[in-house]
């Protein structure tokens, strides 16, 4: 084998999802500097403070929006698989969304003015996903009628009945005004006093690793995304995958062939809704407390943005969509404040940043870092913009995304220093 | 050779209609396909032959008579459930999926004769693995068969036209049918492409003995290979037989060439 290592001789090493040696030590290799990530913080190792190597990514600050991250790129594999493999475009996401933060909540929070049963995580988390799944089983047989535009429409009236339906629930969700409380990741045989292993307090490992509860939050994160990650790509390589695209490529043919439309889009619907319950869950769980009103319109676009960034259809897109449509927002608004610093300090990068960043009410500029006081936009409206952009960017000239892009990259150099 | 024709009928359609809001598509058609034979359609363009095909998978459905698939009437199955009975087709307008490859296209074909449901393949259990590398044998000897080895791993999209027809017989071919539903295989394509797609539907019938009903507006290929042929002209019946008998009936020579005379007869309507 050493010889010609892209020689395949069996259909399975044909099949294999990192076929050659190259592909598999870089990836190892990244999911190395993954897992390594929390540990390049300073003080988690010991008393004395961090490993050595850069501390850039460890700062809890950039650590939360990467576990932020892990988690919409759950849900965004959940919505490629019904949007991108099985072609219904859903609005609907926040909704299954919410389902399995609620659903969070009534398994695993304490019983208090609200409803929770207080049951350990390896309850509530499953059945984050579970019910959404049920409930999306229930629902397809409405949705698999209709088609494209059609299809859009019901799933848009899925967020707002869901909205009406959160903010009228109360004993669940808690109403508009206070919210409620999400159950803490924490690890529990069963009800017991002491959790076996808990997110929410520091601890330290070892001996030597000093964890933070983003850190531990960040790893757990990590193997769940990883792990549905897998699961997806599975769905995709094997007979379910097939049947999903073959339905949306043509789904004349495709019946013809044997495939039960009805079937094949209740599926998509049910796995697609338990990834989003999953996703629901862990966002309501990290971020503590969240009011009905969370789970609207907006949140269902930005899964779309991001598989549509990405590359609709891959999961490798979906997961570059889902670091790009996270982390764009906290560098535009990281760059706007070093700009605004430049301009405020002189000098030759003032006279090129002054027309771009605004400082105060007087100065004109693009974008500003003080929202309604100075003129231009604010930071997250800039943010809605380059959004904007880039999906009609992409739609127009590059369908397959940031996976397409890169695909490009790869063939280049593939064949380099030849053209093809 | 190998008891082609004989025996009871493997499809019998009976007296089938069909009209959409009152154009009638389909006005009283019979006839029978027996194993292994190689059954033509032929008639003028709009004549009903693709509607008779989606009659018979079930994406029409007939207002009136029968289809019996070996003695059972196959009426109001979904059309999933004829391929499951082992009705194949292909499409006079390439229908396979443009962005899945060659291989790909064709494991669709496989999915009725895999039994791996969604949860062994989400977790790639070894149940899954091996339905994969198994149906992939298959498929691969369907590529070999077919000659078209090299685009396998193509998305189809990208493929010439002769190709994406070869690759559309084969997805067909993988659904192990015994009726092979052929609309328009050679449409389209140069005397090379059309004499290699002659040979392989000469070579499904005598190799792998599937019955075949081909629809083509190529009389040569039609008057050549074909065991039967049947002429359908508005939605009826003109003539069924064997090839030689069929070119000499006047009903077809009427339909196909017009009447030598100006007397007003059906043809000479305008078609709205």
């Amino acid at each position: 084998m050493l010889g010609r290592p892209l020689l395949r001789t069996s259909y399975e090493a044909d099949m294999a999802l990192f076929p050659s040696v190259t592909q598999r030590v870089v990836f190892a290799l990244f999911l190395l500097f993954l897992v390594a990530i929390p540990f390049f913080a300073p003080g988690t190792i010991g008393e004395s403070g961090s490993l050595p190597g850069p501390t850039f990514l460890g700062t809890s600050d950039w650590l939360r929006l990467l576990v932020t991250l892990g988690i919409y790129a759950i849900g965004a594999l959940g919505l490629n698989i019904l949007t991108g493999l099985a072609g219904q475009v859903s609005l609907g996401h926040a909704f299954f969304m919410a389902v399995g933060a609620y659903t969070a909540a009534v398994f695993g929070s304490p019983q208090g003015p609200l409803w929770g049963l207080g049951l350990p995580i390896w309850i509530w988390l499953p059945m984050a996903g579970i019910v959404p799944a049920i409930l999306g089983t229930l629902i397809a047989p409405a949705a698999v009628r209709v088609r494209g535009l059609y299809l859009a429409v019901v799933t848009l009236g899925l967020v707002f009945i869901g909205e009406y339906l959160w903010r009228n629930l109360d004993f669940i969700t808690g109403g508009s005004q206070s919210g409620r409380t999400f159950p803490a990741l924490e690890f529990r045989f069963w009800q017991e006093e002491e959790a076996v292993l808990s997110m929410t307090e520091p601890a330290t490992w070892f001996g030597v690793l000093n964890m933070s509860p983003t850190a531990k939050t960040y790893l757990f994160v990590l193997v769940l995304t990883a792990v549905m990650a897998l699961v997806a790509k599975n769905l995709q390589r094997t007979r379910t995958g097939r049947a999903f695209m073959a339905i949306r490529d043509r789904d004349v043919a495709a019946e013809v062939m044997g495939v039960d439309e009805f079937r094949t889009k209740t599926l998509a619907f049910a796995i697609s809704s338990f990834y989003a319950g999953i996703a629901g869950a862990l966002l309501a769980t990290f971020i503590g407390r969240t009011i009905p009103e969370q789970w609207n319109l907006n949140m269902s676009v930005e899964f779309i943005a991001i598989i549509l960034i990405g590359g609709i259809g891959t999961v490798t897109g979906t997961l570059l969509g889902s670091a790009f449509v996270i982390i764009l927002p906290r560098l535009v608004a990281d760059l706007t404040q070093l700009g605004e610093r430049l301009v405020r300090e002189g000098g030759t990068w003032a006279t090129i940043l002054d027309p771009l960043v605004s400082t105060g009410s007087g100065d004109w500029g693009l974008v500003n870092t003080s929202a309604g006081v100075a003129p231009g936009l604010s930071v997250d409206q800039l943010n809605l913009v380059i959004y904007g952009v880039l999906i009609i960017g992409f739609l127009i000239f590059e369908p397959l995304g940031l996976y397409g892009i890169w695909l490009r990259i790869r063939n280049y150099w593939k064949g380099w220093p030849f053209t093809y | 050779m190998n008891g082609r024709g004989q025996g009871s009928p493997l499809l019998e359609v009976k007296d089938i209609r069909l009209s959409f809001k009152g154009v009638k598509a389909i006005d009283g058609v019979s006839f029978e396909v027996y194993p292994g034979e190689l059954f033509a359609i032929i008639g003028p363009n709009g004549a009903g032959k693709t509607s008779i095909f989606n009659c018979l998978n079930q994406v029409y459905r007939p207002q009136e008579g029968d289809i019996l698939w070996k003695g059972q009437s196959i009426m109001g199955l979904k059309p999933n459930r004829t391929a499951e009975l082992g009705i194949a087709r292909t499409f006079q307008n390439i229908a396979l999926y443009p962005h899945m490859t060659v291989v790909e296209n064709i494991l669709t074909g496989r999915h009725i004769r895999m039994d791996t449901g969604w949860l062994s393949n989400a977790l790639w259990l070894g149940r899954a693995r091996r339905a994969e590398v198994e149906h992939r044998l298959r498929v691969e000897e369907i590529i070999d068969f077919l000659e078209i080895e090299q685009w396998r791993k193509h998305p189809v999209g990208l493929l010439p036209y002769g190709v994406q027809k070869r690759v559309e017989l084969g997805r067909a071919l993988a659904m192990d049918p015994e009726l092979l539903l052929l609309d328009e295989p050679v449409a389209g394509m140069n005397l090379e492409e059309t004499e290699d797609m002659a040979r392989f539907i000469l070579d499904i019938q005598d190799e792998l003995g599937i019955a075949m009903i081909l629809v083509e507006h190529d009389m040569g290929l039609v008057m050549d290979i074909a065991d039967r042929v049947m002429v359908v002209d508005f939605g009826r019946r003109i003539a069924i037989g064997p090839p030689a008998e069929v070119q000499r009936n006047p009903d077809v020579i009427k339909a196909y060439l017009g009447e030598e005379t100006g007397a007003a007869s059906d043809r000479a309507q305008p078609v709205g």
